[in-house]
């Protein structure tokens, strides 16, 4: 299972929980698994969060594969100048 | 779509891509014929201006328009009752993430409270701008002055005037019972900092202070709009991106994004400051009541008063070290002024804060905080020269502390591969240690300095990032082609796009006409920023016209009768297998394109991921007049990661751009406010930015090392990074020259006097 880490943003809607084991393929299954555990988060992830996949961000991407061993880091969108 | 590709194509086999040729918008530039937002005109258009609060904070109670709506010429008047009531929660996407509509329309035009000295209240549309003028004297806004705040500190305090009633600062423990101006806590942290701060055997506290910053383009904000009978709307606008100014107008507006055509003007510079909207929807609400097109212009004082600038900022840093400069501890709190609504750069700040540093046990807590001024902008790599001027102020008075050579500590401490950042991912693929390396081994570093001298050093990250592009190549029967994307040119992405086709299609990049498309004319491309463009949208061309490439080949096949597997595309032309088959040129297939299937085009969008960060090193040299406390540059080098430079001459530009401009921060810029909360310095007389004159040459290194692979030519995003350092390189060599403990920026000359005066006693 993917190891999920999430950033302070996430932490009022899993109750201070920070680190979560994850079954899922894909971004958007990371984000449809962490809303049945975490009502209300999908839309924050969906539209204010980045996902770091083993190192590499990735935005806007339901697709973007998980691997069984990844480290997933979920962190603020990013924007630029 | 996104594609993972393993390695990027080898330098040595690539004839355009790392050559610099002549820029493609050069001769419109230098002749006066390029056309930026002031220079458009439509038949029969207004004139638009705005009356903005002379009070820093007030309640609205009344506005009486009707005097103005009755003096001749005068052929629209609007306030905030003429935009549609939007939900405080109602987000939207079209920029690079998601906004509040809410705050952005509140901005564009106040509602109940005008909130910065500047802000919008009512707008006019006349005949002439004597006429425009005379309307808004004549418009009676009743104002209920309030307190204001207009420091960051200031605005923290529980005594503090409260901007907006529904602000509750997230991200605490627990919801606080009463609102407040800040609006959010972010907290990053790994390791365990109270055992972290045990190890030290040093440990440094200091407290760092930056002003608010404008990025001063030299180009005002400036537009046209024209509200069409049929609802149908057209703007054309300087912006950093067309299909955000379609967006953000739509949501304000109330409307369908498909009512609204936008064309980019050219620009005269953003740097971040054109991420957003000011006067598109002001005209379009003008031009819907008046029926008549309606061009706005803003003057350099309202650029100022009304225009994002970045956020002042108040950086407490402590690091705990060992005797050999490990640094095995570090807490970084960073106070970020966000303007009169939510949303300042602090959290990608606390994300860069530390990025370039392997450290076990820290802490970066971030807060944001809405003051009596304007909305922050997006500023080159934002939020991050703030974070890296405390950290690598601090990292430098480490190492006097230690009585180490400030490089080593920074290469003691360094990020490399494999190493997972502070913000969380693993860095692969960066060449940071090569980019220290690059200065320590420069001749630079090792000149001997002079008498009131001083040198600094700083380093800085910033992430970069892809998105949603578009691109389409078209090949005309001349055999030339045109590239289209859209993204407006404000970095030399028109120079990149075409060099990337021309290596693709094998053609001479002057055979490459590059065009910045408007949103009717090429699918949805997010705006110019974050330095993705010619990652992302060079990766959108790059398809594109592999897609040319291909239907070139293919009907080659068919004029040869032979299968397309045994054609190749060599040097911009097909040739086959069969030697006794004569070579088909790119312009002898466009000849006979109408008979051979049609005309030669492609396009391709796609989102990209996998953006590779930049790093970079920067050396300062300054020298300090004792006497007057005024500092002069003397000699700048800067080395930055770049991935694979496409057009080195440009990227050198970003790198020496990115500098200048943080020097102007380090030096001289800041917003100046009065006791009423009006900025006093509106101007470029009085908001002194750095000009040729006072810099000297920018050297610029370029490391190639670490190619991205994920672009097909190994790009990294160069326009923020070279941002980051300046300020602490700046900052470093001024503390270093006088020895003085001066940490606030601006290092004017009363600050830096001031400062010599304290050491002397």
């Amino acid at each position: 299972m993917a190891h999920v880490v999430a950033g302070s943003d996430c932490l009022v809607f899993t109750g201070g929980v920070s680190e979560f084991d994850v079954q899922a393929t894909t971004v958007g299954g990371l984000i449809a698994e962490l809303e049945r555990r975490y009502p209300g988060i999908g839309d924050h992830l969906t539209r204010r969060t980045a996902f770091a996949i083993d190192g590499e961000i990735h935005q806007d991407a339901l697709f973007s594969p998980i691997g069984p061993a990844s480290e997933v880091y979920l962190i603020p969108k990013i924007g630029g100048g | 779509m996104s594609e993972t590709l393993d390695k990027p194509a080898a330098k040595a086999a690539l004839k355009v891509v790392g050559t610099r040729p002549i820029r493609p918008d050069g001769a419109d530039k230098v002749t006066g014929r390029a056309a930026y937002g002031a220079d458009f005109a439509m038949p029969g258009q207004l004139v638009g201006r705005i009356l903005r609060s002379p009070h820093a904070h007030a309640r609205i109670v009344a506005i009486d328009t009707s005097k103005a709506k009755a003096l001749p010429g005068v052929k629209a008047v609007v306030t905030g009752a003429d935009f549609p009531k939007i939900s405080p929660t109602e987000l939207m996407e079209g920029g690079e993430s998601a906004s509040n509509v809410h705050d952005l329309a509140s901005n564009v035009m106040a509602r109940a409270k005008a909130l910065y000295h500047g802000h919008a209240v009512a707008a006019v549309a006349a005949i002439s701008a004597e006429a425009a003028e005379a309307a808004l004297a004549a418009i009676e806004v009743t104002y209920e002055p309030l307190p204001h705040v207009t420091e960051v500190l200031a605005a923290m305090a529980p005594d503090a005037p409260v901007l907006h009633e529904h602000i509750f600062t997230e991200g605490l423990e627990s919801r606080p019972s009463a609102p407040s101006n800040i609006v959010k806590r972010n907290v990053i942290q790994g390791g365990d900092l109270e055992a972290g701060f045990a190890k030290a055997e040093v440990v440094i506290e200091q407290r760092y202070v930056t002003a608010a910053t404008h990025q001063g383009y030299i180009e005002p904000h400036a537009c046209v709009a024209a509200w069409g009978e049929d609802g149908r709307c057209e703007v054309w606008s300087s912006s950093q991106g067309a299909f955000m100014v379609r967006t953000y107008c739509a949501k304000v507006l109330g409307i369908e994004v498909s009512a609204i055509r936008v064309t980019p003007s050219e620009i005269g510079g953003g740097f971040g400051g054109k991420t957003t909207v000011y006067l598109e929807p002001v005209a379009l609400a003008l031009s819907r009541q008046s029926g008549h097109p309606v061009k706005m212009v803003m003057s350099r004082e309202e650029v100022f008063r009304a225009t994002g600038p970045t956020s002042a900022g108040v950086i407490d840093v402590k690091l705990g070290a060992t005797k050999a400069g490990k640094i095995v501890a570090a807490d970084v709190d960073l106070k970020f002024q966000a303007g009169a609504f939510a949303g300042s750069p602090v959290a990608l700040a606390c994300m860069t804060a530390l990025a370039c540093y392997d450290v076990a046990d820290f802490k970066i807590t971030g807060w944001d905080v809405v003051t009596n001024t304007p909305k922050v902008a997006a500023y080159r790599a934002p939020g991050a020269p703030i974070a890296a001027f405390g950290v690598e102020s601090a990292v430098e008075e480490l190492a006097q502390a230690l009585g180490l050579d400030p490089m080593a500590v920074r290469e003691l401490n360094a990020v490399e591969n494999g190493t997972k950042g502070a913000h969380g991912p693993v860095f692969r693929n960066i060449a940071y240690r090569d980019t220290l390396a690059a200065v320590r081994d420069s001749e630079h570093y090792r000149t001997p300095l002079g008498p009131n001298q001083g040198r600094g050093l700083a380093v800085g990250f910033w992430f970069n990032i892809g998105g949603e592009s578009s691109a389409a190549v078209h090949i005309a029967d001349d055999g030339s082609a045109v590239v289209a994307t859209g993204n407006p040119d404000i970095g030399g992405s028109r120079a990149s796009m075409a060099m990337m086709a021309a290596e693709v299609l094998g053609l001479p990049v002057n055979r490459v006409q590059p065009i910045v498309a408007d949103t009717a004319s090429i699918g949805f491309t997010m705006l110019t920023g974050g330095s993705r463009t010619t990652f992302a949208t060079g990766m959108a061309v790059v398809q594109a016209a592999e897609k040319v490439v291909d239907d070139l080949k293919a009907r080659a096949a068919k004029l040869w009768d032979v299968p397309v597997d045994q054609v190749e595309w060599r040097a911009g032309e097909a040739v086959c297998q069969d030697p006794a088959k004569t070579p088909l040129s790119l312009k002898k297939l466009a000849e006979q394109a109408g008979r051979t299937g049609g005309p030669i085009s492609a396009e391709v969008s796609l989102n990209a991921q996998g953006a590779g960060p930049g790093f970079a090193v920067h050396l300062c040299d300054v020298e300090v007049d004792p006497e007057t406390g005024r500092t002069v540059v003397l000699r700048y080098t800067a080395a930055q990661d770049v991935g694979r430079a496409i057009h080195p001459a440009y990227v050198e530009g970003q790198i020496q751009g990115g500098a200048a401009q943080g020097v102007g921060w380090a030096l001289n810029e800041e917003y100046v406010y009065d006791a009423q909360g009006r900025m006093e310095n509106p101007g470029f007389l009085d908001y002194r930015m750095p000009v040729a004159s006072d810099l000297p040459m920018i050297d610029a290194i370029m490391i190639e090392t670490a190619p991205n692979p994920r672009h097909p030519y190994g790009a990294k995003g160069v326009g923020e990074a070279p941002i980051v350092p300046p300020l602490a390189a700046v900052a470093n060599a001024v503390r270093n020259a006088t020895g003085a403990a001066i940490r606030t920026l601006p290092l004017s000359p009363p600050k830096v006097l001031a400062a010599l005066d304290a050491k002397a006693g």
